[in-house]
């Protein structure tokens, strides 16, 4: 066995950290976060001219062919890096959907866009009833001879608000959570009746909420086959959670160093407070959950291309599971360890620990997987 | 044994539901119920209720006008307060300086004082904590220089809640170096209108304004402002932190969030069913439910030996770590309910001018901001860390 990348995966992973430290001071990120699309723009044709945005995508798109550790190697150092651009909505979920549902002109259409960072896409899969369950559907897609009509509403589409091109369940056919009858379509985001309500979030991206009032599309906007999108949606979202799995690992190694250098640094009491046992016992702990976290975003990262079957199921859903937990560990146990400072804005630790707690509610908290991966327990 | 009130108590307690149902603002009690931000005006309106009635200095003697409560009746008094929704008093002028006043402090700053809390002409905020002396306070090192008939200070004052409103503070100064850190330090009142005080907001992670630095830059203050004996300062810091460690518990406030949660998950739906009816998150609540019926009986058995007389000891600090810890996994339940809408930031659904339509409902803008603030719970009025070694030294003689 040998856990290590290889030398190409190593050069992937290194030159995507030096992007980050160069360009995203925490000072910096503060500032991206104002702007209106809630991100460096700069930052974003950055990765798109290395070729980073291509990193998942085949090479006849320019692309890298990379599978899940490639993935991880980018989506680690831009989680160290608390990077709010829009790489795993756009280039993971959005594009994952295109290139395992569209049809060639589709493909043509948008993926080249995507892979080169030129096009922003969204997925707009939640509503607002949905609770974490991707076939809890209400919006609904009726047939008419120009194509289909879209009416309902998606909830907390992150980067939706900037989004070029909006990647849309709605019900075809079939009651409210059935897995059977979903569609997906590919709306631009300027189509008539597409109203976006815009709202920060308190992990410091942007998103919002979308409202299909008679939306209009031709045909040419369904993403493979009528009703049957729910297993596509499925797959990608395991794709998106390996993804989540190894940007909240970057997280949580960040959130650790900075930890771990405010108890060697600070003093209480004439000494360090990492002299304190309870405190050196918390950090070990910390540590711990971290290292347990790093084993399942490797084990994610590792069936996120596979084929789909009970098992990559489980190891999703075992994965989400731990970084849910181990993230809501470390971001409480580190404000802990910090105090006061902790708790503060203009100290960069309290970002990290948002972002670890709203990680667990980006496609299903820890509950949710659990359920989920109780639901296919085998009985030996 | 007798768990339950005497029948003084419970008529107590409905004069206390009566009050509160005629005299409780409306407005003021759905803003406190939706876990959203309070202006001074609601705080200094609802104090002038209480006031009225009479009921605002629950820890004074009735000499200088406070009221006669038993401890049971403080906690009928806190319970139901709670449950109504009444804002929490802001503690730093009625319960906390008061007393140091009233015990510690000379006829004439009884005089000057006390009547002005009352009223509300004074909003005063606590100048202890600062950048090198949190947890660690002894090590405080605000200067104080005696020079004829004042004292000049200079130094720094940390998370200092609620200062932006406030025009007295009063604060813990060095004013002896040559002694044992304890030993060398005063307590001293201090107008914040004073020249050379500047106060500057610390912004916390929900991006509230609660907390504030405090700087003094050659402040010039009466020594007639100086609380009991120079250099004795620290014996009524700690009279003070006995004040403040009572009630940090929250019980009351416990109850009052647990009963929000539960309205909240029998709205939201998982599967088309009330969140409530669900396995995991009902067995989540229960859990919590239990937890909070035994912290409330620990609560209970603390009042009742202190009924006699006298303050808690190490036994409320045990109480402050279960009870911060209830309440943090009561918020953390809250944010967990709303599903992905625990990640939209809306500001301005947090005031309850908002007048569009809600993003999700109108209970869930707040519900995060409310999780990661009260992250302070278990670092502030002494960490939980330190509560423990009182308990480890007091109680276990390690």
């Amino acid at each position: 066995m040998d856990f290590r990348l290889n030398e190409e995966q190593q050069m992937l992973q290194d030159t995507v950290a030096r992007l980050v430290r160069g360009e995203y001071s925490f000072e910096k990120r503060l500032e991206f976060s104002e702007t209106d699309a809630g991100f460096s723009v700069d930052f974003w044709k950055q990765l798109g001219e290395l070729g980073l945005t291509a990193v998942p995508f085949p090479e006849e798109l320019g692309g890298f062919g990379g599978t899940g550790v490639e993935v991880q190697s980018v989506m680690t150092e831009l989680g160290r890096g608390l990077c709010l651009e829009p790489y795993l909505q756009s280039v993971i979920f959005g594009g994952g959907l295109i290139s395992q549902a569209g049809d060639d002109s589709q493909k043509e259409a948008w993926l080249e866009g995507i892979a080169s960072g030129g096009l922003q896409a969204a997925v707009a899969l939640q509503e607002p009833q949905s609770f974490y369950n991707l076939n809890d559907v209400e919006t609904r897609a009726e047939k008419n001879d120009k194509g289909y009509l879209l009416n309902g509403r998606k909830a907390v589409v992150i980067g939706g608000h900037c989004a070029d091109l909006i990647l849309v369940s709605a019900r075809t056919s079939g009651d409210t959570s059935d897995a059977n009858g979903i569609s997906l379509f590919a709306l631009k985001a300027d189509t008539a009746g597409i109203e976006r309500r815009v709202y920060p979030t308190i992990d410091g991206f942007k998103g919002c909420d979308l409202t299909l009032n008679n939306v209009q599309v031709d045909a040419g906007a369904l993403l493979g086959e009528e009703g049957n999108a729910s297993g596509v949606i499925e797959y990608q979202s395991g794709r998106a959670i390996a993804a989540l799995c190894a940007e909240a690992v970057g997280v949580m190694e960040t959130a650790n160093e900075l930890t771990l250098d405010y108890l060697k640094q600070r003093k209480q009491f004439g000494v360090p407070i990492g002299k304190f046992q309870v405190l050196q016992h918390r950090m070990v702990d910390m540590m711990s959950e971290l290292e347990q976290a790093r084993s399942m975003a490797i084990l994610a990262a590792s069936v996120a291309n596979e084929e789909q079957s009970d098992e990559r199921r489980r190891v999703l859903s075992a994965a989400k599971n731990i970084i849910g937990r181990s993230g809501q560990f470390i971001s409480e146990q580190g404000v802990q360890s910090h105090g006061g400072i902790g708790m503060t804005w203009e100290y960069n630790f309290a970002h990290y620990a948002k972002r670890l707690i709203m990680i667990n509610h980006q496609l299903g908290d820890d509950d949710f997987h659990l359920e989920r991966y109780a639901s296919l327990l085998q009985a030996s | 044994m007798n768990m339950n009130y005497t029948s003084e108590e419970l008529a107590f307690r409905d004069e206390v539901r009566a009050f509160l149902d005629e005299k409780l603002p409306a407005d003021i009690a759905e803003k406190v119920k939706g876990f959203r931000h309070l202006t001074k005006e609601d705080h200094q309106r609802w104090q002038q209720i209480l006031c009225k009635q009479g009921w605002y200095a629950s820890h004074w003697p009735e000499e200088y006008g406070g009221v006669k409560w038993t401890p049971v009746q403080k906690h009928i008094w806190d319970e139901e307060s709670c449950r109504y929704g009444a804002p929490r008093s802001i503690p730093f002028g009625v319960n906390m300086v008061a007393p140091v006043i009233i015990r510690f402090g000379n006829e004439e700053q009884k005089q000057t004082y006390l009547p002005r809390i009352l009223s509300g002409e004074d909003w005063w905020c606590q100048g202890y904590s600062e950048p090198g002396a949190g947890s660690d306070l002894a090590s405080l090192k605000t200067r104080a220089v005696r020079q004829g008939d004042h004292y000049i200070v200079n130094g720094q004052k940390t998370w200092t809640t609620l200062g932006q409103y406030a025009n007295m503070i009063f604060c813990l100064v060095r004013t002896n170096t040559e002694v044992k850190a304890q030993a060398g330090i005063s307590f001293l009142l201090i107008d914040m209108n004073t020249p050379g005080i500047t106060v500057r907001p610390i912004i916390t992670l929900d991006g509230a304004h609660e907390v504030n630095e405090v700087f003094f830059e050659d402040v010039k203050v009466p020594v007639e402002n100086l609380v009991g004996e120079e250099d004795k300062g620290w014996t009524y810091a700690k009279f003070l932190l006995t004040y403040e460690r009572t009630g940090l518990a929250g019980i009351g406030l416990s109850k009052a969030a647990l009963s929000h949660l539960k309205e909240l998950a029998s709205r939201r739906l998982k599967n088309g069913r009330p969140l409530i009816e669900d396995t995991s998150f009902s067995q989540r609540i229960a859990k919590i439910e239990i937890d909070l019926t035994a912290a409330a009986i620990s609560n209970l058995r603390i009042i009742a030996s202190v009924e006699g007389g006298g303050v808690p000891g190490a036994e409320s600090s045990m109480l402050k770590v279960k009870g911060t810890e209830i309440r943090q996994s009561i918020n953390d339940l809250a944010r967990r309910a709303i599903g992905p809408y625990a990640i939209p930031f809306v500001a301005e659904e947090l005031s309850l001018e908002h007048e569009g339509e809600f993003l999700s409902d109108e209970n869930a803008a707040p519900l995060s901001a409310y999780y990661f603030n009260n992250r302070k719970l278990s670092i502030f009025g002494g960490s939980n860390e330190i509560q423990k070694n009182i308990v480890s030294k007091m109680i276990l003689g390690l």
